[in-house]
């Protein structure tokens, strides 16, 4: 089974700061993978140049074996990559739902070019109900995106990420912002969401729980490298890893 | 919602009519004039809805008006159609070229860039003696689709063309927000990002706006440059542009209703401030204008939406 | 040979000119992201205010050489009371808003202002050509000018030196660097942004009447006088970079000369010319000259 998204020798800097230093990866086609590392340590550029956000000073990026290193974001997306932010990225004056019936419509058209959209109005509605089931969403339908609480807007960012039926999907920091009872109950909803679409995930995350629970394979970077690549009970427990990501267990004297 | 606008539309157009014959030459001049102008705010209040401002709208309005009177003036062609035509499609052609830069800026820059190309037309204008430098020139109509216009009925004929453009521009501009590319417009003032993260061109999106806005501010100056029978580039200068905003502001995006509404109000009152208190007429402006910011940001539309939701 | 000096001197007054202008401008828009479309009125009400002062001191009999100090004087009064009452008075009710939307309310004052100079001074135009004339000429080979301009380019070089020595040498200075920065930062380390902008506005709008006060000498104070250096003193700023002095100083010297030159030998581009540079300056660098890196929004 070929890699769906490869990254070779990736490289980029700003100034002094080495955000990527030859990053070579390869991600399986519909596997978990979990990206940790402390702050600046190179996780969200590296989930930036996947998706064009950012191009790497050096190396490529290939999907499905397509070089996308030069692609732009929306290029990026309809060949089907699609992502959530660590801050929700909604269009916070329209309700909920339609938050994604806009994104049905814009995907939909965008996929048609500037045709007056492939798909007819009830079959967008459709498609935005059964979105809005999918993740749990159906209490807040009419409620505008901009006063919901952190947890519903980061489902609604990742809902209208899946709207494009990526064959990856980049999460950056799902959980991040969302109250601790309420962290594991988002992913559950977003992992069972996405396995009836049979897609490929990456995650960033800070909370090793959730890493350890959800993540099939877990990538550790540290100073744009990749200190650590495993299943995640091993770099968990790597000593690397324990001393530039997780921290050291303290020993106080009595 | 669809059905009322347009027929609220089509009612007023065959209002005004209906009364022109009955109507005198200084009410259908005024009408003629704030609806022209009003074309020219529908096309602001477009880009406005794309998450837009653009102060230099100007620019396509002296175009359009230096096109439509250049027939007459240099090419001798003296039909109202034809010069329409021209005031449609030179500012077309021009925002199709300045467009692929604008479309890269946003916010004050695009303001402040908009602002600068009107100012360089200006500049030309004011320095171009064969077209009367500061002064302008005339314009002569004499027929509209090739029927000679009698004398003394040019204002009348003007008036019917204004009605009648107006409600096919506002009707067709209506059509065009209730569609996908007017919703995504809407998208692209909320979160541009997330546009482009769907899949779609914020870029196209903005640059074929600028443009529709261009040939509405070209429409709207050509039938001005007919119904005044003069221009000069002072309707480049960037205090007109300044104007259309503020008509803008005031009338609030919420309807393809609203400048035309917004519009009139704005000549009445200028009207009556010429006649009467001439130095305080800015002032009014600037102070109507704080005052819809702070209280009124969706504009006066907003009044009519919320007594008809009452209702 | 002369032409080309010409040029350039007439080039460095008119710069001087605008960089007086810029310098408030782009101040105001560093600290308080406000581009001010109301500079233009504070300018002709530092000009207006020094017309009446002048008047009435010389009609008193007094000392000509007082006239400057009335100049000063003049620019100082506009300054801190429009400065503030502007600030307090309307602005801080609007901080938060879109950068759009102050645009709009700086364009709303500045119709307001206008308006309210014809109220008070009237449409007709106003002379006070003393100061200007009391200096006498100065020669430079074939070229004779005027001394005032001289007093210009001094008021300009004093002004920028005073700014950038205020910017980065005094604590509040260094202050209003770190608000230009970054604002909510500035504020969570303390920095008391309120009394900052407080401050920043009030010396913006003195530093445009200044620039009135040191125009109304050389030419007729009437309507209508701050429209037009609205425009210039925008594109000087755009040019050279929102928010940055140095920037105000390249872009206010690139402007002048350009115009300077569009003057002496081809006056129909004078005022394309000095767009055209504004508008190809944006097209190669979006942000102006000097313009802040932007950091990454996600």
């Amino acid at each position: 089974m070929s890699a769906i998204l490869e990254a070779r020798g990736l490289s980029k800097s700003f100034g002094a700061v080495i955000a990527a230093a030859d990053i070579n990866v390869s991600v399986a086609r519909d596997s978990v993978v979990g990206l940790i590392g402390s702050n600046g340590a190179g996780k969200t550029t590296f989930i930036n140049m996947v998706t064009g956000y950012m191009k790497p000073g050096a190396g490529t990026i290939r999907f499905e074996g397509h070089d996308i290193t030069p692609l732009a974001p929306r290029r990026i997306t309809q060949l089907g990559i699609a992502r959530s932010f660590q801050v929700p990225q909604l269009f916070n004056s329209l309700a909920v739902r339609d938050n994604l019936l806009a994104a049905v419509g814009i995907v939909a058209a965008a996929a048609s070019r500037w045709a007056h959209g492939a798909i007819t109005r009830e079959r967008a509605e459709t498609v935005t109900d059964e979105m809005l089931g999918r993740f749990g969403l159906d209490a807040y339908r009419d409620k505008p995106a901009g006063v919901l609480p952190e947890g519903v807007r980061k489902l609604l960012d990742i809902a209208m990420a899946l709207v494009v039926k990526p064959r990856i999907l980049l999460l950056d920091e799902p959980t991040s912002g969302v109250s601790a009872d309420e962290k594991f109950g988002i992913m559950d909803v977003v992992m069972s969401a996405v396995k009836s679409d049979r897609v490929t995930v990456l995650f960033v995350e800070h909370d090793m729980d959730i890493v350890n629970r959800y993540a099939q394979r877990v990538l550790a970077f540290y100073d744009g490298r990749i200190i650590a690549d495993g299943a995640p009970g091993a770099v968990l427990k790597d000593d690397e890893v324990r001393k530039y990501v997780i921290g050291e267990e303290l020993h106080v004297a009595r | 919602m669809t059905d009322h606008t347009l027929r609220v539309l089509l009612g007023v157009a065959a209002l005004l009519l209906a009364g022109l014959p009955f109507m005198p030459q200084w009410l259908a001049f005024l009408i003629t004039l704030a609806l022209a102008r009003g074309l020219v705010v529908l096309g602001l209040a477009l880009l406005m809805r794309t998450g837009l401002v653009s102060f230099g709208q100007g620019l396509y309005y002296c175009l359009g008006a230096y096109a439509a009177a250049l027939l007459d003036h240099a090419a001798g062609i003296h039909d109202a159609a034809l010069m329409l035509l021209a005031a449609l499609l030179i500012p077309v052609v021009v925002a199709l070229v300045l467009g692929l830069l604008l479309a890269s800026y946003r916010g004050i820059f695009f303001a402040m860039l908009s602002l600068a190309f009107s100012m360089i037309v200006f500049g030309l204008l004011i320095k171009t003696s064969s077209l009367g430098s500061s002064d302008g020139f005339n314009v002569a109509t004499r027929s509209i689709f090739g029927i000679t216009i009698a004398d003394g009925y040019n204002g009348r004929v003007f008036m019917a063309a204004t009605a009648i453009l107006s409600v096919i521009a506002a009707g067709a501009l209506h059509r065009y927000l209730n569609s996908h590319l007017g919703r995504l417009s809407a998208a692209i003032r909320d979160n541009e990002l997330r546009v482009e993260y769907l899949g779609a061109s914020v870029r196209n999106v903005v640059h074929l706006n600028y443009v529709i806005a261009a040939a509405l501010g070209g429409i709207g100056g050509g039938l001005t440059a007919l119904a005044v029978g003069h221009i000069d580039p002072d309707m480049a200068y960037w205090t007109t542009s300044g104007e259309f905003v503020f008509v803008a502001v005031l009338s609030g995006t919420g309807s393809v209703l609203a400048p035309f509404f917004g519009s009139v109000i704005f000549e009445a009152i200028r009207t009556l401030a010429n006649q009467y208190a001439p130095n305080i007429w800015q002032m009014t402006l600037g102070i109507t204008m704080l005052a819809i910011i702070m209280f009124l940001p969706a504009g006066l539309w907003a009044l009519f939406r919320r007594k008809a939701r009452a209702a | 040979m002369s032409d080309l000096l010409a040029v350039i001197i007439d080039g460095i007054i008119y710069s001087s000119w605008l960089f007086i202008m810029a310098t408030g401008l782009t101040l105001i828009y560093g600290v308080m992201k406000i581009l001010n479309i109301a500079h233009g009125s504070l300018y002709a009400l530092g000009a207006y205010l020094s017309a009446s002062l002048v008047g009435w001191w010389l009609a008193g009999g007094h000392d000509p050489y007082g006239s400057y100090a009335m100049l000063a004087a003049a620019a100082l009064l506009v300054g801190l009371v429009m400065g503030p009452l502007l600030e307090r008075g309307l602005l801080r009710l609007m901080y938060g808003r879109d950068e759009v939307v102050l645009l709009l309310i700086t364009y709303a004052v500045f119709l307001i202002l206008e308006d309210v100079i014809k109220l008070v001074w009237g449409v007709d135009s106003l002379y006070v050509s003393q100061p200007y004339d009391l200096l006498g000429n100065f020669d430079i080979g074939a070229l004779s000018y005027p001394v005032y301009n001289l007093v210009l380019v001094g008021v300009a070089v004093a002004t920028g030196s005073a700014t950038a020595w205020t910017l980065n040498c005094t604590r509040h200075g260094k202050m209003l660097l770190a608000v230009i920065h970054d604002r909510e930062v500035s504020g969570a380390m303390g920095i008391n942004v309120d009394r900052l902008y407080l401050m920043t506005f009030t010396v913006g709008t003195t530093l445009a009447a200044i620039g009135g006060a040191v125009t109304a000498p050389t030419l007729a104070v009437s309507a209508g006088m701050g429209v037009e250096v609205i425009v210039l003193s925008f594109a000087v700023v755009v040019i050279g970079g929102l928010g940055s002095l140095g920037g105000a100083a390249l872009g206010a010297l690139i402007v002048g000369m350009v115009r300077s030159a569009a003057v002496h030998y081809l006056p129909a581009v004078e005022l394309f010319s000095v767009y055209s540079v504004m508008a190809m300056v944006l097209i190669a660098r979006p942000k102006g000259l000097f313009s802040a890196a932007e950091a990454r929004k996600i």
